[in-house]
């Protein structure tokens, strides 16, 4: 195995030069904060003859995402990055990706929706697109948005997946924040993913075929099926090829990972960067000897139910934290929690704690807030309020 | 620093937009990760404009930093542009004790930041010295890299000008060699 150099970079850097790695043949993309230095990146590669690949520059998101599934249907290793209102203006495309089962690879920079206008971090880009058919992916820090790039095109392009991914990287927390990182070897990489052939077909003019054509009532509910089958069966895909990751590159990866959860009382469930507050306030309450554990939430689609159940099954309490909000419910992570529980007569108390929206900071002590108010509703045995808000502004509120 | 203690580093510069303090920041950071320690490092979240009021931050810990939030109680603040401390307070959250280092010609007996550690270095007349930028704008931001070496002790000078041949574009020399003028020039230690 080759040596892993450290460098010390942005996250978008990571996430460019796990995209890099992967030796990717077309990349359609329209540049928007904060994942503006992928393509950067990106055309910076190809200029200096370092990578060797085809950079469309288009007019829009939805043309990004157009040009990525035609150039993906041929074939190609196709990937783009974008954000914010870049994914929802590509919102129609995304569903034809994953319907035509073309294993297209995404980094974003997740970032809030407007309006207000707001370039901060903030998960509702990738939340919103919850129901697409893609794989999601997210990143605690810049490490693992380099190897999840990896690892996103491997288990796309995996013959009984291939299902179009992404992957998110807080912005600014990560995009613009420069960490150490390992970057694996070229040759490595080579062989833990050998080139993207299309096992059943793709768009040749010397061997014609019909892409994405209409779809009557006697067709669309069974291939639909199919294509929710792949998903739904793609956990196992995914835990094998992390463990084969592990076993390359020494870098372990989980659909949720938990951490001091054995004998926890009470489990904060995470995702993105806010993991890393919540583990330094995890190790301060410890200290204090309160049974505190925490789950980091690294698949979100497919969602990680089974796993779920093990980790938090015996649990009295569960305090979901959500950086993104579906108005007239609560956050996304919490009600798909809430729903793998149903059925089984063992189950922590849940709570759910919206938090960090537009780059709103996420601090200790509000992890050791969500953590007190929860441990309280399990002491009562009930739960007064479901949703709450953390870290408000009584000022700016009126 | 004492050896082997273990203690995180958080350190904010200040400067204006266009000075170098995003760079001065990034190479810091890889200047401690050369050294095996663990580090971030990143730019007031948002936009930036040329000449206006700019921060930066970088953390160094020999543990694995977990932290993600921004930087509100910085142990070092470096100010890279004097004319700064009428237009921000620079002290803003600096723990008890801190350190702060000034680009001045002035010395440290000349300033009362409280319960600060006050250093000082001519980083602009250094900089120009080495060709650096001019008088009315000089590129301070490595020579203030060594002030910090010298300052703070926990990442070494030879790593800082490693890092500086690796984020600056151009005049590698001339910025390793402001730098050991600081590093020998800074005054308070």
């Amino acid at each position: 195995m080759g040596e892993q150099k450290g460098l010390t970079i942005q996250g978008n850097m990571a996430t460019a030069l796990g995209a890099k790695l992967c030796r990717p043949d077309v990349i359609p993309a329209y540049p928007i904060t904060p994942s503006t230095l992928f393509p950067e990146k990106i055309s910076e590669y190809i200029a200096d003859g370092e990578l060797d690949a085809s950079m469309i520059r288009v007019e829009s998101e939805h043309s990004a995402m157009s040009a990525c599934i035609g150039a993906s249907s041929i074939g190609a290793r196709t990937c783009t990055a974008s954000a914010s209102q870049g994914i929802a203006l590509m919102h129609e495309m995304l569903f034809i990706a994953s319907g035509m089962r073309l294993p297209i690879v995404m980094a974003v920079g997740n970032r809030a929706l407007s309006a207000p206008i707001n370039i901060w971090a903030d998960h509702q880009d990738t939340i919103a697109s919850r129901d697409s058919g893609w794989l999601q992916f997210y990143a605690e820090k810049n490490q693992e948005g380099l190897d999840l790039m990896i690892l996103a095109f491997k288990i796309a392009e995996d013959e009984r997946v291939l299902l179009p991914a992404m992957v998110g990287i807080d912005g600014f927390v990560l995009t613009h924040t420069v960490e150490g990182v390992k970057v694996p070897a070229q040759e490595d990489v080579d062989e833990f993913l050998p080139p993207y052939e299309p096992p059943h077909g793709k768009l040749d003019p010397k061997e014609p075929m019909t892409f994405g054509s209409l779809g009557t009532p006697e067709y669309y509910q069974e291939l639909k099926y199919d294509q929710v089958e792949a998903m739904d069966k793609s956990p196992e895909v995914i835990d094998e090829i992390f463990e084969e990751f592990e076993k390359e590159f020494g870098r372990e990866y989980n659909r949720i990972t938990p951490y001091k959860c054995d004998d926890a009382e009470i489990i904060l469930l995470t995702m993105g960067s806010m993991t890393g507050t919540a583990r330094a306030a995890v190790d301060e309450m410890r200290e204090d000897g309160e049974k505190v554990g925490l789950a980091k939430l690294t698949v979100f689609r497919p969602f990680p139910g089974d796993l779920l159940k093990e980790i938090a099954g015996d649990a009295k309490g569960l305090a979901v934290v959500d950086r993104n909000i579906s108005p007239g419910f609560g956050g996304a992570v919490f009600a798909e929690s809430a729903g793998i529980f149903i059925n089984e007569k063992k189950k922590p108390l849940m709570k759910n704690f919206i938090v960090g929206l537009g780059g709103r900071e996420i601090f200790k002590k509000n992890f050791k807030e969500m953590y007190k108010k929860t441990k309280k509703s399990v002491e009562k045995g009930s739960v007064d309020k479901m949703v709450e808000w953390i870290n408000m502004d009584e000022k700016v509120m009126r | 620093m004492i050896k082997g203690e273990e203690k995180m580093y958080e350190v904010r510069f200040h400067g204006r937009g266009g000075q170098g303090a995003v760079t001065a920041a990034h190479t810091l950071a890889e200047a401690a990760f050369r050294e095996d320690k663990d580090v971030q490092s990143f730019p007031m979240f948002g936009v930036e404009r040329r000449g206006a009021p700019v921060a930066a931050f970088a953390r160094i810990d020999e543990k694995e930093i977990d932290i993600k939030t921004q930087i509100y109680e910085p142990d070092i603040v470096i100010v890279l542009d004097m004319s700064l401390l009428d237009v921000v307070d620079v002290t803003d959250g600096l723990k008890k004790g801190g350190k702060i280092i000034l680009n001045t010609a002035k010395k440290p007996s000349e300033f009362d930041f409280d319960d600060a550690e006050i250093f000082t270095v001519n980083a602009t007349d250094i900089a120009v010295k080495n060709g650096l930028g001019t008088e009315t704008n000089p590129i301070v931001n490595t020579a203030i890299l060594g002030a910090y070496s010298r300052v703070v002790g926990n990442v070494s000078l030879d790593n800082i000008k490693k890092a500086i041949e690796n984020n600056v574009p151009v005049k590698h020399d001339e910025n390793k060699k402001a730098a050991e003028e600081a590093y020998e020039d800074v005054v308070g230690v």
